[in-house]
């Protein structure tokens, strides 16, 4: 471990704040307190590149809450955004033209709509040029900005604007979330991580290790949505600490070619006393239980831990087991 | 250096960015562009050339970062054609908003579908309205010394948007003609190094490219960039003229071939030009009155100086290489809309359509153009129907394609 030492306990979280108070979004947004807090771990040199998205509400003119530098890209492209102001700024130094002093950290930060679907293409693009920058995805599983369409984060059995349950479609979203750390991985980043700012010590940790590490540096970040889930902005913490603890949202870094699961659960708690939270998932309870769908989630999360375990050699048990 | 080289519009679009000292040049292959980064590909891993040539995946990637690397105060160039163009349409949009003043190189290839090679100018006239400067090359000379104009005028704090310089693909994109490379020192006396306005810098942050949600605000930033956009035209003139005193060329908005004392004054931009002016001097040594004015600069549009020419002339032609279907030609309209205030507008403006796909202009059709205009005699739907150019032969051939593909030909 490089310097994991920095944050030990949540005491150690860094008093600065690169973000005042004040902006246009949700009250209990989870994807504002992920981007808050990776400020913190990042340092205040830091220039955004965003691709539409909820957090493109952060900067509107003339205003920004940030004590940092903005780009608004497009839904698409904002890896490509960041390999312009990275090269840039590096021949730029290289030319003698600006002082090293000026360098900033590149980050790009999007939504899932944008990681998972319409900017896939460019983030590939970016991590097999081995590009020294850092994506944050805030991922709340749906697009949240537009009013909760259907994403290919979306999980199974979750409701949202485009996938409602009706009599034909009982369960809601039909196809599975898509596994954007196994596709990222593929390309065989410098540092991924899934983080959580429920778990801050984690989160924090893998922020600060990935800092030492040139090329990609990528951060899936699961976040609560209060308005798009349904559930009262108090919640956020509490049900993405749920997430957490039902195995929903594993937590884990890839580094050197492993992958490392950082927090393992001792027992998982049943998925259901997550599900139940959310309105998003009401109708697998109401009017009658989904079994059906209610047992396709369980052994989802139930699979995915145990081929974990076995590869990694951890204990964890299992709903059911 | 030989002062007088013989080389493709390709090369001569990537002598004009080697010449200009761009800092960054994100690309992406298209026929019949890719011989420019090619080019400049092989002159950076060469050492000859202080630059880096970054290969993105796809034209809206590389739009991006080109507009990205400006925003931080890079010097920038790009090139793409046709499809490219419009694959990249979105970011063309963004960063004319964010006032990144990079030059894009677009060789213009006629679009899919059906897929095909060769030139027209519905890709570069599809960018018509994003806020880049366009200037239009004629011939690989122009190509070279288009580039240095434009990225004066686009750095220019009066200007500060992007600017495209449009060349013919194969028709000037790979034919070789004779450049005179303007000299290293020279040029920089011309286009001194770029200073990027408020780029990302550690010690002053700053947020580009805000959302904006107040419409009065949206109307402001779209308004400024139209006045950004007029101020290039009036600022031609001043900059041409230091061009031309350190290299003897000189640029107008317009060409001007034999315009002033003509009665029939065809409206062409492009390579095709070439061959228009030769129909110009051929109708002159029949006693007709003929001229052509060419259109170097889309955009802005000149149509002050446009009225200027046209003033007075008997009959006017506008040669289209492109088609808005259900409408015409995407120029006309324009010229015609410079020409309507004057008292003593031309009676007649006839709208032509040709060159599509690239396909080939005799001078039989361009004199007939001209005879035309000399007669009066338009088409049979009216002078404001345009004249689709397609010769017998071309129909022929046309026929014994569809008769292979099976298709009954109605004779």
């Amino acid at each position: 471990m490089m310097s994991d030492e920095a944050y030990r306990t949540v005491k150690d979280l860094p008093t600065e704040e690169f973000m005042v108070p004040g902006n246009p979004l949700c009250a209990g947004c989870g994807g504002l307190l992920a981007v808050r807090l990776f400020h913190k771990a990042l340092g205040g040199k830091v220039v955004w590149v965003n691709a539409a998205g909820c957090m493109t509400m952060l900067s509107v003119y003339p205003y920004s809450p940030l004590q940092s530098s903005w780009l608004y890209t497009a839904f698409a492209s904002a890896p490509a955004g960041a390999q312009g102001i990275r090269d840039a700024l590096d021949l730029l130094m290289k030319k003698g033209k600006i002082s090293p002093d000026e360098d900033l950290k590149v980050v790009v930060v999007t939504g899932d709509g944008a990681a998972y679907d319409i900017g896939l293409q460019s983030t590939l693009g970016a991590v097999q040029r081995n590009l020294d920058f850092y994506y944050l995805c805030y991922d709340n599983e749906a697009y949240g900005n537009t009013g909760f369409q259907m994403s290919s984060a979306t999980p199974y059995g979750s409701s949202s604007a485009t996938t409602e349950p009706t009599g034909s479609f009982p369960e809601g979203n039909t196809g599975h979330k898509k596994d954007l750390f196994e596709v990222w991985k593929s390309q065989k980043p410098a540092y991924l991580a899934t983080i959580s700012a429920a778990r801050t010590v984690d989160f924090l940790q893998k922020v600060e290790k990935s800092m030492k590490i040139s090329g990609p540096k990528l951060f899936i970040s699961p976040v609560g949505c209060p308005t798009g889930w349904g559930y009262d902005p108090q919640d956020t913490i509490r049900i993405e600490k749920l997430g957490i603890e039902t195995g929903m949202w594993p937590l884990k870094e890839y580094i050197d070619g492993k992958v490392k699961h950082t927090y393992v659960p001792r027992a998982l708690k049943p998925v259901e006393q997550y599900l139940e939270t959310q309105s998003r998932y009401r109708h697998l309870f109401k009017p009658a239980r989904n079994e059906d769908a209610l047992a396709i989630i369980q052994e989802d999360i139930n699979r995915y831990w145990a081929e974990a375990s076995k590869a990694e050699g951890f204990e964890i048990r299992l709903i059911g087991t | 250096m030989k002062s007088l080289s013989l080389m493709t519009g390709n090369a001569a679009a990537a002598w004009g960015a080697r010449l200009a000292r761009v800092d960054y040049i994100p690309a992406y292959p298209i026929t019949p562009q890719t011989e420019i980064i090619e080019t400049l590909s092989s002159w950076i891993r060469n050492g000859e050339m202080d630059a880096k040539l970054v290969q993105l995946e796809s034209e809206h990637s590389m739009l991006t970062a080109a507009g990205a690397a400006s925003s931080t105060g890079a010097r920038v160039f790009t090139a793409t054609s046709s499809q490219g163009l419009l694959y990249g349409m979105e970011m063309l949009y963004n960063i004319t908003g964010w006032r990144t003043p990079l030059v894009l190189v677009n060789v213009s290839r006629a679009l899919a579908a059906p897929i095909t090679l060769e030139p027209d100018h519905n890709d570069v006239l599809a960018a018509r309205d994003s806020g880049f400067l366009q200037l239009h090359a004629e011939n690989c000379q122009e190509i070279v010394d288009m580039i240095l104009l434009s990225y004066r005028l686009a750095e220019d704090r009066k200007v500060m948007l992007p600017a495209i310089v449009n060349l013919d693909g194969f028709y000037l994109s790979f034919t070789r003609e004779r450049v005179a490379l303007p000299d290293m020192k020279k040029v920089a006396e011309f286009l001194p190094e770029y200073n990027g306005s408020n780029p990302f810098r550690a010690s002053r942050p700053v947020a580009k490219a805000s959302s904006v949600l107040s419409s009065n605000l949206y109307s402001y930033f779209r308004y400024q960039m139209h006045i950004s956009s007029l101020n290039a035209l009036s600022l031609l003139g001043r900059i041409s003229g230091e061009f031309e005193s350190l290299f003897g060329r000189s640029y107008g908005p317009v060409e001007e071939f034999m315009t002033d004392d003509a009665d029939y004054v065809l409206v062409m931009t492009n390579s095709f030009s070439t061959i228009g002016k030769q129909a110009v001097v051929r109708m002159r040594s029949r006693g007709v009155r003929a001229g052509l004015l060419r259109i170097r600069m889309l955009r802005p549009f000149p149509a002050d100086a446009i009225a200027s020419v046209l003033a007075g002339k008997r009959a006017v032609a506008v040669f289209d290489q492109n088609i808005a279907p259900g409408s015409g030609g995407i120029i006309y309209p324009e010229i015609v809309s410079s020409l309507y205030h004057l008292k003593n507008r031309p009676e007649d403006v006839f709208p032509v359509i040709g060159g599509l796909g690239g396909k080939q202009i005799t001078m039989g059709e361009m004199e007939m153009i001209f005879e035309m205009m000399h007669k009066g005699h338009w088409s049979a739907e009216g002078p404001h129907s345009p004249l689709y150019l397609m010769r017998n032969d071309e129909i022929e051939s046309v026929k014994k394609n569809l008769q292979i593909a099976g298709q009954v030909v109605r004779q």
